[in-house]
């Protein structure tokens, strides 16, 4: 199973990879704020409401949220 | 909830790049992808059901090369997956990075070329699957001329894609395009790995690999395709158009968050399940085996993050056509992924592999999970993308959920019911040890639900054809819309 020694080393180096990124996330404060985080994708939508003139799609109000 | 935003949210721009002073979104690649996806989508239905009447009646490949089985099924996965599943995901994704950035793609160009070089892979793989031209993988036929466009039009969606991502206006990056980035990067890995062939004229090569180092890697990358595009890719749809179509929150950015790097460290190595009582080493197997059971974890974690974001509103779920697509895909996707590790256990397979169990269980996958999650994705973009306030007509989202739904339970009932038959009767022996059965005898007593699946593909693909003709009608009522960028948000 020679096909193992290329294998098993892309898998460590991806999940090093993958460690590297989420250091950085953590330590660059990706993680700070997540309950508004997952409130901005409405944001954007009522902002866009108020600065366009009418001409956007009425999405949704999001005020409730 | 603050209405304010906190200034280190915001983040500058590199002034350089005219994508970041450009006052709307580039959502002509959207509406392109979008269209293709639904275009597609009827197409490899359509082949689905045609093939699927051939196992049902054989004499409808009427004795001709082109229209046999083995060249029109890769065609109906190859169509399924890639052409209706992967312009879903791009057209979903590049909505997604530009909204949640808050800034254009980094390159219209390079954006255009990314369509227009996948609808040629298309239509590559369109003409030469059907010829017979085949690398005989499964899910990577295409041959290598094809395959390098591939990795081309791959590499110009990823610089897209990371380049408006590193362009973004606002500093924290949504969770929705990890796994967007996620998708992206690791399919990249796997088709380089898999298509190292050595061409040998046109449209024949061989590859490097030989024997069972070929099966491995190919199991390497077919499992992680699943799981990293119609995985990880459809769970980015998943955490930014419930929400919106919920209009609620996710129910636990941070699970969300856990859900992410916890599939992602956990996915690569379940690809040996597909490899059992082979000549793969046992604990090559075996390790397939664990990985596969640790998997349950996460994806149910997700599964029950997003259905629990409609907690609080469950009459949605009764009013609104569209997220019950979302939550019910949601479901599917559950189903498949405590049935997929349940298939990867040794004994268990024993009686699944090879039967058509498999074929339910990858069904309950993409006509389920896929299917429905791009659907309730597209009917959300649509209005938005042609300047309509709703699709043209709500009744007909309606029909299209239930005439789908009855069509996907036909589809999965028969084919469990046929898989387990199937393996019992292989399986049979009598007192002398002789076999209790002869093969034709499994094949003949599979007629009955190779009809019933027939029946539900034609179900299923009516619903893509409702769904077509109401995008039909939506586009045509409207106009093409690009949205602005909110410039309450640009950082100043």
């Amino acid at each position: 199973m020679d096909i193992l020694f290329l294998l098993i080393p892309l898998s460590v180096i991806l999940a090093l990879g993958v460690m590297a990124m989420l250091a950085w996330a953590v330590w660059s404060g990706q993680f700070e704020d997540v309950d508004q985080e997952a409130q901005r994708i409405f944001q954007d939508e009522k902002l866009q409401s108020a600065t366009s003139s009418g001409n956007s799609i009425s999405d949704s109000d999001s005020s409730k949220a | 909830m603050s209405a304010v935003l906190s200034n280190h949210a915001l983040r500058a721009p590199p002034k350089v790049w005219a994508a970041s002073q450009a006052t709307v979104y580039n959502d002509k690649i959207v509406r392109q992808f979008s269209v293709m996806a639904i275009v597609w989508g009827v197409v490899s239905m359509l082949v689905g059901v045609f093939i699927a009447a051939q196992m049902a009646w054989p004499e409808l490949n009427f004795g001709i090369a082109w229209l046999s089985f083995g060249r029109l099924r890769p065609l109906h996965t190859n169509a399924a997956i890639f052409a209706f599943g992967g312009c879903a995901l791009f057209a979903t994704s590049y909505y997604v990075v530009q909204r949640t950035c808050q800034v254009r793609i980094i390159s219209d160009k390079l954006a255009a070329f990314h369509f227009w070089g996948w609808q040629a892979v298309i239509l590559a793989a369109a003409i030469s699957l059907p010829m017979g031209y085949t690398r005989g993988k499964e899910y990577a036929e295409l041959e290598w001329p094809i395959a390098i466009l591939i990795a081309l039009t791959w590499v110009a969606y990823a610089i897209v894609f990371f380049g408006t991502i590193g362009l973004r206006k606002v500093r924290h990056i949504y969770v929705a395009n990890w796994f967007y980035g996620a998708f992206i990067l690791a399919v990249a890995m796997l088709h380089i790995v898999n298509a190292a062939v050595v061409p040998a004229g046109w449209m024949k090569s061989y590859s490097v690999y030989a024997g069972v180092q070929d099966a491995m890697v190919q199991w390497w990358y077919g499992h992680n395709a699943v799981g990293f595009l119609l995985t990880a890719g459809f769970l980015g749809i998943v955490y930014y158009f419930i929400p919106k179509q919920a209009e609620r929150p996710v129910y636990s950015y941070r699970l969300s968050i856990v859900h992410f790097w916890a599939l992602i460290f956990t996915y690569m190595w379940a690809g040996p399940h597909h490899l059992h009582y082979t000549a793969l080493p046992d604990w090559t197997q075996s390790l397939g085996v664990v990985f596969s059971l640790i998997l349950l974890a996460p994806s149910w974690g997700g599964m029950i993050n997003g259905v629990m974001t409609l907690s609080g509103a469950w009459h949605k779920l009764r009013d609104d056509p569209i997220i019950r697509f979302m939550i019910v895909a949601l479901s599917f996707y559950g189903i498949a992924t405590f049935e997929g590790p349940m298939l990867s256990i040794k004994t268990v397979n024993a009686l699944s592999h090879y039967t058509d169990w498999n074929i339910a269980h990858v069904h309950g996958g993409t006509l389920g999970w896929v299917g429905f999650i791009s659907m309730g994705a597209l009917y959300f973009l649509f209005p938005r993308l042609y300047a309509q306030t709703k699709m043209h007509s709500f009744k007909a989202i309606e029909l299209h959920f239930w005439i789908a739904t009855v069509g996907i339970v036909f589809y999965i009932a028969a084919m469990w019911i046929a898989g387990v038959m199937q393996g019992l009767m292989w399986r049979a022996i009598n007192p002398d040890g002789s076999l209790t059965y002869t093969f034709v005898e499994s094949v003949k007593a599979t007629y009955p639900f190779y009809v019933v699946r027939f029946f539900g593909g034609i179900l299923y693909l009516t619903g893509m054809v409702i769904m077509a003709w109401n995008v039909f009608m939506t586009v045509r009522a409207g106009k093409p819309y690009d949205a602005k960028i909110p410039a309450a948000m640009a950082y100043a």
